[in-house]
């Protein structure tokens, strides 16, 4: 008995097609597919804003200040106009797909999907309110 | 990736998709549109810096960055994945994104504390 087992170094390749970069653009539901993962860039672009927002807080008023008017410059109004429609985006996806991962039974029924992503659509609106009259000028 | 930490972090990932899908459309729609256009009037240093003192501020604002943070991680890595055809690099990506969430969880909880 031999102590190592011997290996050929070839094995036969196998066939794989090249797929290119932009797959996704080739089909209407792949592309709807790739830009609404593509909405985690503006998840995260909004989440690093809030704590450069947050930062300011810390350092006084002068700094607060200067974000607020960073925040009116061009660049900043086309890059926050793109992340919300990304982010809006990201909601209704994420709101359609809630019935498909949550799957809710009343009495051995099964909730109709409708309700749920309503439910979803419902709390949104609350806390939109919510937020808008605690952070309103005051 | 370690298998255990799977779970978790698909847990991460869709708790922060759901805050995201709550909330970020209202306060992005405030900071990034409203209060620079003069739509609606930005709420002042003292208001802000009044608001951040209550503990349950805090805590709201620590979930409202952290976990979207991480919810991006996981997306993201799969998006690197598919999209732009990486598998090879899976280790790499999964370090660097969940990392990055880590980074601005940690810097959130680290300014949140320092506020006074």
């Amino acid at each position: 008995m031999s102590a190592e087992a011997h290996y050929t170094p070839y094995h036969p390749k196998w066939y794989r097609r090249r797929v290119s970069v932009w797959w996704w653009l080739q089909n209407r539901s792949y592309t709807t597919f790739v830009l609404r993962e593509l909405t985690s860039v503006s998840v995260a672009f909004f989440a690093v804003l809030s704590l450069w927002q947050l930062r300011t807080l810390v350092q006084g008023p002068e700094a607060y200040a200067h974000f607020l008017a960073r925040l009116r410059t061009p660049l900043f109004l086309v890059l926050n106009s793109m992340a919300f429609l990304f982010v809006l985006f990201h909601t209704v996806t994420w709101f359609n797909l809630a019935p498909k991962a949550i799957v809710v039974r009343l009495q051995g029924r099964r909730v109709p999907d409708w309700v749920v992503a309503g439910l979803n659509y419902l709390a949104c609106v609350l806390l939109s309110g919510a937020v808008i009259w605690i952070l309103r000028g005051r | 990736m370690a298998r255990p930490l799977t779970p978790f972090l698909w847990v991460l990932f869709s708790a922060g998709g759901t805050i995201a899908a709550l909330l970020f459309p209202v306060h992005l729609f405030l900071t990034g549109l409203a209060f620079p256009l003069g739509w609606l009037e930005a709420p002042s240093y003292d208001v802000l810096h009044g608001l951040v003192k209550y503990p349950v501020a805090r805590l709201y604002l620590l979930v409202l960055i952290s976990l979207p943070l991480f919810h991006w991680a996981h997306r993201f890595r799969y998006t690197l994945y598919d999209g732009l055809q990486l598998k090879h690099l899976t280790a790499l990506i999964a370090v660097l994104c969940y990392g990055a969430a880590l980074a601005g969880s940690v810097m959130a909880a680290y300014t949140l504390w320092s506020i006074h």
